[in-house]
């Protein structure tokens, strides 16, 4: 990892709909991170657990605050909270998921 | 005994030499838990690189290449990965196959990254694939290839033995 890196880690699926939410809410605040891919199946991801606790995906860890997170529903709540410096005018989709 | 068989002889490449920059690019670098965008000069913080340019993951030349490699230890002392045109799900059943989990690989389907270190070259018989001719290119902290040895003829292995010296001598 150089020292550019961005600080946020996202954990991901390939074409896994609850990674690519939070993909999408990355974008839409303009954060940069960057994506580590892990395997389909559970048991292959150490990784992950390691790091949340949990092997599911999406997940993030994000240097600059020290948070580490599962739960797209959470992950996105956090990433509103944290970088949305705008008015939060995003109507409310709190159905959360994870895969 | 006359075997009759054919050895196919590579044209001559126009290929990185010793002493060039090795020429920089990103790909997903595949380890045994996840992959990643990685550029090369990211490894290049823990040298010597070794470099190694492999025909496509199942084929006999790919798990003897990273046999001896995996048997050699050269993790040890040096940072290897692999380049080959396979996926990052290949490289992954790969690493898991042979037991690699002190490598990682990078996956370049496009074969791009060969055809910038020269060392592309056509499959008889696969209409539309191309791979890299096995090759291998040890750079030391700044990117300098200080040793490079290109297959000439198909299939052709590294000279492991060589390899280890240069690898010893960066």
């Amino acid at each position: 990892m150089s020292k550019a890196d961005p600080p946020i880690t996202l954990y991901r699926l390939q074409a896994c709909p609850f990674c690519e939410r939070v993909v999408r809410v990355l974008n839409d605040l303009d954060v940069e991170y960057h994506s580590r891919f892990v395997e389909p199946l559970h048991s292959k991801r150490n990784a992950v657990k390691r790091v949340t606790g949990a092997r599911t995906v999406p997940a993030i860890v994000d240097e600059s605050t020290g948070v580490t997170m599962s739960e797209s529903a959470r992950i996105v709540e956090y990433l509103e909270r944290t970088y949305d410096e705008g008015p939060t005018d995003a109507p409310s989709d709190r159905a959360g998921g994870e895969a | 005994m006359d075997l009759e068989f054919d050895v196919v002889e590579f044209a001559p490449s126009d290929h990185v030499q010793e002493g060039d920059t090795a020429p920089a690019f990103t790909r997903p670098l595949v380890g045994d838990e996840y992959w990643e965008d990685v550029p090369l000069v990211d490894l290049l913080e823990d040298p010597p690189v070794v470099l190694v340019f492999h025909p496509m993951d199942g084929s006999f030349p790919a798990t003897y290449i990273w046999t001896e490699i995996a048997d050699r230890q050269w993790h040890e002392s040096a940072t290897v990965v692999g380049v080959s045109i396979s996926t990052p799900y290949a490289h992954k059943r790969l690493i898991e196959a042979e037991g690699l989990e002190e490598y990682r690989l990078y996956a370049d389907p496009s074969n791009a990254v060969a055809d910038e270190y020269g060392v592309a070259h056509d499959l008889e018989g696969m209409a539309g694939i191309e791979e890299p001719r096995p090759s291998v290119f040890v750079l030391d902290n700044e990117g300098v290839v200080e040793y490079a040895w290109v297959a000439g003829e198909w299939p052709e292995f590294p000279p492991y033995d060589g390899i280890e010296d240069a690898i010893e001598s960066v």
